[in-house]
């Protein structure tokens, strides 16, 4: 079934592609083998057919040939449907072919290789990508992975730029909340994704990362129904929202000779203590945080100074036994 | 099994593609396109059986396979490949410009980035509403170009390297194979003459890196990882460790690859973990306190505790 279906959609491409007319949906089923006789099966047949050509993208074009005509036909522009010229020099080729691969994801691994395909057959022959497709890379090549299951529905919210509704579950909460979301851009950010856009529910722009949607993602309107306002930067939303603060304190520790070997890397000083013992001397940012990350090194870290940080290990280190 | 739409997106690629190299070989095509030639003749014969019935009847593509070598004298309105749709040509933009990101030379890049937009015009719109924002230090950047620069002239590298769950530098003989940039941090992968098996280290854990004048030799057996299956690949002996977290600690499940996540209500979570070495485990009990209780293993739960205790004494 489906080499007949290929067999027939690819009739059409080439039909509509040669004709300068309209053609009426009847005026195809004329000319293209495999639809069935019986009108309303062929009609549902027909309106498959022709969104899975738009699907594609194939650019099919609606319209009257004259004033007369009481039924619109359907038409492919060749200026609309061909890919422009595009020649590409070796390094470029090279890399077309990293860039072809950085997607892992599902829905945009296999966009990125339908792309490289088209730029194939239209690049010019005897080009390197031809025959080093794997060759090695001197460079780092990126990687993007999208495990999140919100991914795929945001991308295309933010491509057809429609609203989502979605529950949301903030670290600390006990319960998720909903949220609806105009999308201005989904933004990877060292590896982790987030959406940024207009949340109408607090009616302010808001960024959410995408581990933390714990619902599907719902389309809450229709396609082009959101506004991204002019100046928004998707990126800058992202870094703001949780840019590290300055590290403008200092602690002072006492680690255990061969140990830490994390914080002494970031020491400012480093002096030796009592045996086995030296006392280092580090710049923080923020004493919850620092607190935290301290508590785990257990006893091989003391903390001497300053008190609020020694007094947030030491609960810290209670609420392991608690 | 491809979709009847996957294969017409195929063929339409197909078709120029052949039509732009005159002639071309059913392996070097099959190749390119990734199918088998079985899978290529296939496709092929379906183009050159499509008839249309009217106004005349005709068969508007005509080719032949003749000898192993694909040629096509009439592919009449398919001659051209189609326009990038929205999604090929975002992917594509998304992937270039994160490539121009990343530390190296990225000229070329530049140029194919302004030559994939102009000719995506429209279609390629929705990219900008994808970003991706790497933030290597100058330090990673400067490694990176060091590790390039010793793949180009075919030497090993000495890597001086932190190892967090054991928080100890080691120091390891490295051949290089590739750089990449996988879940926001970069990597050099390479043979470790050391480990004597293929390794990953992240720049960022680099402490110290010297190019050796020893030519840089990669075994035959050595596989390059399948990174983007995940970073992390949980093996047969590793130890399970079951967490329950509170509210405050659900960020952990974000940053480690769990092999379990249940809501447990109130917004607690349960994750169970495999790992080879609980050491980072005990430090991450211990940062959490009361936001999170080791289940399993109980051994592993008697040492966080007896930490505490130990680090506790120390204080009083």
């Amino acid at each position: 079934m489906s080499k007949r279906r290929t067999e027939r959609l690819l009739s059409i491409v080439v039909l509509l592609l040669s004709t300068r007319r309209y053609l009426t949906a009847e005026e195809i089923r004329a000319a293209v083998l495999g639809y069935p006789d019986e009108h309303e099966a062929f009609k549902r047949m027909f309106e498959r057919d022709k969104e899975e050509l738009r699907d594609l993208g194939i650019p099919l074009e609606t319209g009257l040939n004259n004033a007369f005509d009481e039924e619109p036909g359907y038409r492919i522009k060749k200026q609309d449907y061909e890919l422009p010229e595009i020649r590409l020099e070796a390094d470029e080729a090279a890399a077309l072919g990293i860039a072809s691969r950085v997607w892992q994801s599902a829905a945009l691994a296999g966009a990125a290789a339908g792309a490289l395909l088209k730029l194939k057959a239209a690049a010019v022959p005897g080009l390197p990508q031809d025959e080093d497709d794997d060759k090695q890379h001197p460079g780092i090549e990126p990687r993007l992975t999208t495990q999140e299951p919100a991914f795929g529905p945001l991308w295309e919210a933010v491509r057809d730029r429609r609203p989502v509704t979605f529950l949301h579950h903030a670290p600390g909460r006990t319960d998720p909340t909903k949220r609806e979301l105009e999308p201005w851009g989904v933004v990877n950010r060292r590896g982790r994704w987030y959406v940024a856009g207009y949340d109408r529910t607090r009616d302010a722009p808001r960024v959410f990362r995408l581990s933390r949607i714990t619902s599907p993602v719902k389309m809450a309107g229709p396609a082009g129904s959101v506004t991204v306002p002019p100046g928004a930067d998707v990126r800058e939303l992202v870094k703001d929202w949780d840019r590290s603060p300055a590290r403008d304190q200092t602690a002072v520790l006492k680690v255990r000779a061969g140990a830490g070997f994390r914080l002494r890397r970031w020491a400012a000083e480093i002096a030796p203590d009592e045996t086995g013992w030296d006392r280092v001397t580090v710049s923080f940012a923020d004493v919850p945080w620092y607190a935290d990350y301290l508590a785990s090194f257990g006893p091989d870290v003391i903390v001497l100074e300053p008190p609020d940080l020694r007094e947030a290990v030491i609960r810290r280190l209670k609420g392991v036994l608690a | 099994m491809v979709t009847s739409s996957e294969r017409l997106r195929r063929l339409l690629a197909l078709v120029p593609y052949v039509v732009r190299r005159k002639s071309v070989s059913l392996s070097e095509a099959a190749a390119a396109f990734g199918m088998t030639e079985r899978e290529l003749i296939d496709d092929l014969n379906l183009a050159w059986c499509v008839e249309l019935k009217a106004p005349e009847p005709y068969c508007p593509i005509d080719l032949s396979y003749e000898g192993g070598e694909i040629t096509i004298s009439q592919a009449e309105s398919i001659a051209r490949p189609l326009r990038l749709a929205a999604d090929e040509a975002s992917a594509l933009l998304v992937a270039l410009r994160m490539l121009a990101e990343v530390p190296g030379d990225s000229s070329a890049v530049a140029r194919l980035i302004a030559k994939i937009e102009a000719a995506a015009g429209a279609s390629g719109a929705a990219s900008s509403q994808v970003a991706t924002i790497q933030s290597d230090s100058p330090n990673v950047r400067d490694l990176a170009a060091k590790i390039t620069a010793a793949r180009t002239a075919g030497k090993r590298i000495h890597l001086r390297y932190y190892v967090p769950s054991r928080d100890e530098a080691t120091e390891r003989d490295v051949d290089p194979m590739r750089l990449l940039a996988v879940e926001g941090h970069a990597y050099v992968e390479g043979w470790c003459r050391r480990a004597e098996g293929v390794r990953l280290f992240r720049l960022d854990r680099v402490l110290d890196l010297q190019v050796l004048d020893v030519p840089l030799e990669v075994p035959d057996e050595a596989e390059a990882r399948d990174v983007d299956a995940g970073l992390f690949q949980a093996s047969e002996s590793d130890e399970r460790v079951e967490l329950e977290l509170a509210p405050a600690a659900r960020w952990v499940v974000e940053d480690w690859p769990c092999e379990s996540v249940t809501e447990l209500g109130e917004g607690r979570l349960r994750a169970v973990l495999r790992t080879p070495d609980t050491r980072w485990v005990r430090g991450l009990a211990l940062r959490l306190g009361e936001d999170a209780r080791v289940v399993a293993p109980a051994r592993l739960a008697d040492e966080v505790r007896a930490a505490a205790v130990e680090a506790l004494a120390a204080y009083t």
